[in-house]
């Protein structure tokens, strides 16, 4: 079978984790791939802490960049926003664990992209709980 | 053009891709299927040797040198233009200006002529197959100038509403410019009639000829156009190479567009007087080598005889979407239902199967073809898609290319709904999963 549409991508893609939407999420950023139309909607919700108890995302696109969201939001929950702004490009390709064409690695990279516009939009009251005490 | 005393044998690709030396190269074993002709085409040998004796034996200047190469690249220039004012049935060749793609000549024409004949609420009609070259300019060229865009709409096979058309020509609009045939759906718009009934209207036309000219007879003459552009490297051509054809009154009446050595006769410190067209829109130094590569590419092209291209391409589009239908049931093909109305540009989706996914499957087997939105945004916008698949062709392709794309697809299939232990096959998954959460969104 095909290395890059293994089983566990593929699973990803047909039923991915953490699909939907948030009620009231504290951050929303929609990130796109303006060269082939995929699209990536993240919402997260933080504790007063700084801390992201919910995720969520919605999207439409190719199985890489829909599996590469699921597989990321997994890790998302339980980090604080410092936490979360230190995942790099590798991390993200480790955990698809897949050989990504230079051609496919917008694909692979959007779900990633679309967390950090997310982050930036945290309001900054909850990313640094300590400058309300 | 004379119509022949005999009728010519159809066009036999395997004789033709032993000109392409591409096809003697190895991919894992097979020789590539080549099916994204309209993004960009293969180039036979002579076109590559043109190119190459150019650089070789006499790499000088055009215009300018006194000495034996430099005169012998001026000529090879402008036999190359002459080749292609005969390739268009230009009554001049002196019409035919040198651009590096059917953008440039585009831009050349939004900018020199659009600029002087363009004003506040003047309206420019276009439509919404347009390829974004055939549309940013003259977005631009509205924003500068306070003008209207208006489009035709296309109807759901992808052809064009001719009595929208004729409502929108009761503006009295500058320009007409819309593609002669569609990048992105395949269709063959009708050209002749739609430049006689803007003409009635007192517009000028510009005929983006880029899906055309590669691939069927071009005769400017016939079409009765204001305008007419395509891309040399659609053409067989070397990148960097294409060519804009305009009426010699028209060009004549023309500011220059870019403006530096070459375009002039006379400068002074405070004022210039212009060269004759078509030098007056060639600032600097062109693109020598690709232009004369071009001249080789529609010589070859002419030998060929632009007629059997066309229907060999007709019969190969007729052969892929009978193939498509019987072989691959669940495929959606977009744009013309028949041939009849299609040039050789199949533009597909299946079910739950995102177009880059059929596309780095299809490249396992050595099968090129081209998924996204094919640079027309806003005609995926209106047939509600991210993105999709398409098949194009050239005089190369033949029954084999197609039937690799047929039995890939099929694989591509077996890919993505192979049983799996959790999960439902088919993306019917994704689909429920987006139609619950439009409805979320809207409570």
């Amino acid at each position: 079978m095909d290395d890059l549409y293994r089983d566990e991508i593929l699973e990803h893609y047909r039923r991915p984790h953490n699909f939907g939407t948030l009620p009231e999420p504290d951050a929303v950023f929609e990130g796109a791939n303006p060269l082939c139309g995929d699209r990536i909607t993240m919402m997260l919700g933080l504790s007063a802490a700084g801390v992201v108890e919910q995720v969520a995302f919605t999207g439409r696109g190719c199985a890489i960049s829909q599996a590469s969201a699921s597989l990321l939001t997994d890790q998302v929950r339980g980090k604080t926003v410092a936490q979360l702004g230190e995942i790099g490009q590798e991390q993200v390709l480790d955990e698809l664990g897949i050989e990504i064409s230079p051609a496919r690695l917008k694909c692979a990279l959007l779900s990633l992209e679309t967390l950090q516009g997310a982050l930036e939009r945290v309001p900054s009251a909850v990313q640094s709980p300590e400058a309300l005490a | 053009m004379t119509a022949p005393a005999v009728e010519a044998p159809p066009l036999d690709p395997r004789a033709i891709r032993a000109d392409f030396p591409i096809f003697e190269r190895d991919f894992n074993g097979r020789r590539l299927a080549y099916l994204d002709s309209a993004s960009t085409s293969l180039k036979p040998r002579p076109v590559i040797e043109a190119v190459t004796d150019y650089n070789v034996r006499y790499s000088a200047n055009v215009h300018r040198g006194i000495y034996a190469i430099g005169e012998e690249a001026t000529a090879a220039y402008e036999e190359a233009r002459v080749r292609i004012g005969r390739f268009l049935n230009a009554p001049d060749a002196h019409e035919v200006v040198m651009v590096r793609n059917a953008t440039e000549a585009i831009n050349l024409v939004a900018y020199s002529w659009g600029r002087r004949n363009i004003g506040r609420a003047d309206t420019i009609v276009l439509t919404e197959l347009e390829h974004h070259a055939n549309l940013v300019p003259w977005q631009l060229l509205g924003q500068e100038k306070d003008a209207d865009l208006e489009f035709v709409p296309f109807d759901d096979q992808g052809r064009l509403r001719l009595d929208s058309y004729e409502v929108l020509l009761r503006t009295n609009p500058k320009l007409v410019a819309f593609t002669h045939v569609s990048n992105g759906l395949g269709t063959i718009n009708p050209a002749r009639e739609m430049v006689r009934m803007a003409h009635e209207a007192g517009a000028l036309v510009l005929l983006d000829g880029a899906q055309a000219a590669p691939h069927g007879p071009v005769d400017v003459r016939e079409l009765d156009c204001d305008f007419y552009v395509f891309s040399g490297h659609k053409t067989l051509g070397p990148t960097g190479s294409g060519a804009l054809w305009a009426r010699r009154e028209i060009l004549d009446a023309m500011p220059p567009f870019m403006a530096g050595g070459e375009m002039i006769r006379e400068v002074h410190l405070r004022r210039s007087e212009f060269n004759d067209v078509p030098w007056k829109f060639e600032a600097g130094t062109p693109d020598i080598a690709a232009a004369i590569g071009l001249g080789a590419a529609v010589e070859y092209l002419a030998a060929v005889g632009m007629d059997r291209v066309r229907d060999h391409e007709h019969a190969l589009t007729t052969y892929a979407l009978d193939s498509l239908r019987g072989e691959v049931p669940e495929i959606t093909i977009h744009g013309p239902e028949t041939a009849a109305e299609r040039a050789g540009i199949v533009t597909f989706n299946l079910p739950g199967i995102h177009p880059h996914d059929v596309a780095t499957l299809l490249d396992r087997e050595a099968v090129a073809i081209r998924a996204g939105h094919h640079c027309t945004m806003p005609l995926h916008e209106r047939l509600d898609l991210a993105a999709t698949a398409r098949a194009s062709f050239n005089v190369y392709s033949d029954r084999e290319d197609v039937d690799r794309l047929c039995s890939g697809l099929r694989r591509v299939q077996q890919v993505f709904d192979r049983p799996m232990h959790g999960s439902q096959p088919a993306l019917a998954e994704q689909e429920r999963r987006e139609g619950e959460l439009i409805a979320q969104t809207r409570n």
